[in-house]
């Protein structure tokens, strides 16, 4: 029995144990659907033919995928030195905000000139609404928690405001969204679906963000300050600095999925840009442990079901949030093994 | 027996920690738990207080085998623990904080009754204590008497005490002693973990050694002697006595360190610093002596840049560095052994390899530790350890699986191999086993004898009598006395550090260190 017990914690089963707590959140739902009389295999195969049984399916899989990973990663960098950044949501719409500038203001320029500032204003963006909770939190200790949520209302209303005033498209017939962007502020699209270029910005900010938290001073820093803000301090760290460094990443690559979003998906900023992608990505990060590597197996499967939701919806009627009831389930299951290891270990 | 663990067997990833260890003790017995840190001391208690489930084994009180799942399990057979680190409410009142404790407490307390059991068993074994006082207002021997009501109104008849002496002054351990006699004459058992000879013989009834998670033997008081009681503690190993070469430190030369009344604000209702001067030279130890809490850690907190002084300025090699970052102190030289190295000094989930470099990182890892050669390291760090005779398994497991020793052990490694102008360092032998503190105490007389200056701010009177060159005494805050070792004995400054005296013989409050 205690040699299991050590089994169940040693890191490799971590990636088993997640999927079986899955299974156990797909199984409470099942219970859950069939006491108001749905057949919960019905209701799951719908999801998982939805997401995997076209190639429109799986492209729609990875489409959601990607501003999931970003968001995902807006929440570990800075969980990595025991802050939790809740504003991904105000944070892509930062993002997509400043793009949306750009690609309005200099749409003019080639699409060589163009699109690397557009991806810069885009990081600028999300970094910018990252660095005011970052500030406060640094000079003041206002809890980031609290301000980074408040902040996501306070952008997304920024966002409401500008497209349906300021840069409303005079040819909308009073639709609240901006012109369509010129042809050169366009992500590339490819293989006939809708993924993005967006995908190798996400997959290269994973891969960035393991590299140096694994293999640079100042991502050993990090893990020192996330393991014991104390010593950090008192070992001459600059807390401050990196409190400032970490919001402001995260930030930015929130704000890099906004960019993609209007740039490639949507190419015009309207309200709804987001699924509530800076919500499900936190999801993603908490589930994958603020692992890089667990947040796109995390980001994958949560597109998965994003994707499956609809087709519920079409084929068996029900509410689209049968996924969300899923996603909180799987959430709650995560995380309550987590506090259970916590206590026992 | 009235208490009897049978077989007790725990093991932690790597660690036997104990191996079928067995114990009876007697009803209205002390007995003493006598090992070095990691003997498994402590392991065993938190098995027996139901904190830890053993692997194998039994516990019985009375004859009845009992099944402890938790501590609760365990108040409920009687028994109660008071650990090293007290589990108090800071913000709450005595009574508040016993009331917490106790298994049935009502929705609506009854605080009158609480207050009149706290004053009853007051009065009884001596545990003097405000009930009404908050607990952050309490001196620490307050505190550990507040914990011990806690267990006595809460029921229980075996008291675990887990190194109860180390944070006392020399005469609130005698207060101590009398209180488990007191305790003991009305039947109540205590077990008593300990590493120090000296309080063994002088408190036990029987005394039951520990040695690499076994037991070596069990003996009562009066057939054992401090001698026997080492040998077994220690085993094989050679005993020395304590005696230092002490090479003269260079005269004339300018302090290292150097304050000029510094007051620094206290936290929390705690005294700051209130106008403390003194000066440090290279290859000289200052002692510091005082109860915990009465400006030491501002003291420490100020000269590393971690706190600001109001007033005054600190001195580094003449350079004004009162405004200093820490990261700059540590570039400068100066390196520090916390309080608590556990909690500020290490991080514990980070392997022992890369917590060795932490004050080190830029030489570790250059160049944004894009190519650290993990590796290089790990060997140059086992070459440390080798050189310094330091047992440590592997580099790669994480330093929070190590004992408290084991982690001071390697704390004084790595800040003395930095070779430090300065050290301050912060009762750097406290929770430490004789050969650990023996070890540490060569440590800093060589680097003493290296040149470096010391900042040695203990309670261990008998450590700062030993090592220091110079000795001050804090008390509120301020520098109530300033000696030369030879000049005063421990009872004395032992008073003055409680504030019980007043120093009323050395000439000014702003010099109060002699001319050398």
């Amino acid at each position: 029995m205690a040699r299991l017990a050590r089994l169940a914690d040693s890191r490799l089963l971590i990636p088993v144990r997640l999927l079986g707590l899955t299974a156990l959140a797909f199984v409470a739902v099942g219970i859950f659907l069939l006491l108001f009389g749905k057949n919960p295999l019905a209701a799951y195969r719908a999801i998982f033919a939805g997401a995997f049984g076209s190639t429109y399916g799986l492209s729609e899989v990875v489409v959601r995928a990607i501003p999931l990973m970003l968001c995902a990663a807006a929440t570990a960098i800075p969980a990595r030195i025991g802050l939790l950044n809740v504003g991904g949501e105000g944070q892509l719409h930062a993002g997509a905000m400043a793009a949306t500038w750009g690609a309005l203001t200099l749409g003019f320029l080639p699409r060589a000139a163009l699109l690397p500032g557009l991806v810069a204003l885009g990081l600028l963006g999300g970094a910018a609404a990252a660095l005011v909770p970052a500030v406060l939190r640094w000079a003041a200790g206002v809890n980031e928690t609290i301000s980074t949520l408040l902040l996501n209302y306070v952008i997304v209303l920024l966002v409401e405001y500008v497209v349906r005033g300021p840069w409303k498209d005079p040819l909308s017939y009073n639709w609240p969204f901006t012109p369509e962007f010129s042809d050169s502020a366009r992500l590339g699209l490819y293989w006939g679906t809708r993924i993005h270029a967006g995908l190798w910005f996400a997959l290269v900010a994973i891969a960035l963000f393991y590299f140096v938290l694994r293999r640079t001073r100042w991502g050993y820093e990090v893990r020192v300050i996330g393991d014991n803000p104390e010593a950090a301090v008192r070992a001459g760290i600059p807390l401050g600095r990196y409190i400032l460094l970490t919001m402001c990443a995260g930030g930015a690559l929130a704000g890099l999925a906004g960019m993609a979003e209007v740039c490639a998906i949507q190419s015009r900023l309207r309200p709804g840009i987001s699924t509530g992608f800076g919500y499900t990505g936190f999801l993603v990060s908490w589930l994958a442990l603020h692992h890089p590597l667990g947040i796109v197996a995390m980001a994958v499967l949560l597109g998965v079901l994003s994707v499956g939701g609809d087709q519920v919806q079409i084929s068996l009627g029900l509410p689209y949030a049968t996924v969300n009831i899923i996603m909180a389930l799987i959430f709650f299951v995560v995380l309550g093994s987590r506090f259970r290891a916590a206590r026992t270990a | 027996m009235y208490l009897r663990l049978d077989g007790i067997t725990k093991s932690f990833p790597g660690v036997l920690a104990n191996c079928g260890i067995n114990l009876e003790v007697d009803r209205g017995e002390i007995h003493a738990l006598l090992g070095e840190n990691g003997a498994g001391k402590s392991t065993l208690m938190k098995v027996l207080y139901g904190f830890y489930q053993p692997d194998a084994g039994t516990i019985s009180v009375d004859g009845a085998r009992l099944d402890l799942r938790s501590p609760s399990d365990a108040i409920r057979a009687g028994i109660g623990m008071v650990f090293q680190s007290f589990m108090l409410i800071p913000a709450f009142s005595v009574v508040e904080n016993i009331a917490l404790a106790l298994p049935r407490l009502g929705v609506v307390p009854d605080t009158a009754d609480i207050r009149e059991r706290v004053r009853q068993y007051g009065a009884r074994y001596g545990l003097t204590v405000d009930p009404d006082a908050k607990v952050w207002q309490l001196s620490v021997g307050e505190q550990q008497r507040v914990e011990i009501i806690k267990l006595l109104v809460s029921g229980a008849r075996i008291l675990i005490l887990d190194e109860p002496t180390s944070v006392l002054a020399p005469h609130e351990i005698r207060g101590l002693f009398e209180i488990l006699q007191t305790l003991r004459r009305d039947g109540y058992t205590i077990l008593f973990i300990t590493h120090k000879l000296k309080e063994v013989m002088a408190i036990a009834d029987r005394i039951t050694v520990l040695r690499k998670g076994s037991v070596v033997g069990t003996l009562s008081r009066d057939k054992a002697t401090e001698q026997d009681l080492a040998y077994m503690l220690l085993g094989e190993r050679e005993l020395r006595t304590d005696t230092f070469s002490r090479r003269g430190r260079a005269d004339g030369a300018r302090p290292v360190l150097e304050l000029e009344s510094v007051s620094v604000p206290g936290e929390r209702g705690r005294c700051g610093l209130a106008g403390v001067s003194l000066s440090l030279h290279g290859g000289e130890i200052l002692g510091v002596a005082g109860v915990t809490g009465n400006g030491q850690t501002e003291l420490g907190e100020a000269i590393l840049g971690l706190r600001r002084a109001a007033h005054g300025r600190i001195l580094l090699d003449g350079v004004d560095v009162s405004h200093a970052t820490t990261a700059r102190m540590l570039e400068a030289g100066v390196a520090c052994i916390p309080e608590d190295p556990l909690r500020m000094g290490v991080a514990p989930g980070l392997t022992i390899a890369e917590n060795m470099i932490l004050t080190e990182r830029r030489r570790f890892m250059p160049r944004g530790g894009l190519f650290t050669d993990w590796r290089a390291i790990r060997r140059a760090i086992e070459e440390r350890i080798e050189n310094f005779g330091l047992t440590i398994p592997r580099l790669t497991v994480p330093v929070g699986t190590l004992s408290g020793g084991n982690v001071q052990r390697l704390l004084l490694l790595r800040e003395l191999s930095r070779r430090p102008k300065l050290l301050v360092t912060f009762y750097p032998t406290r929770g430490l086993d004789v050969a650990a503190t023996r070890m540490a105490h060569e440590l800093l007389m060589m680097a003493r004898n290296g040149g470096a200056a010391i900042l040695l701010i203990s309670e261990d009177l008998d450590e700062l009598l030993d090592l220091s060159d110079r000795l001050v005494v804090f008390s509120r805050g301020a520098i109530v006395g300033a000696f030369r070792p030879g000049e005063i004995d421990t009872v004395d400054i032992g008073l003055l550090m409680t504030g019980a005296k007043r120093h009323e013989w050395h000439d000014s409050p702003a010099s109060p260190i002699p001319a050398s």
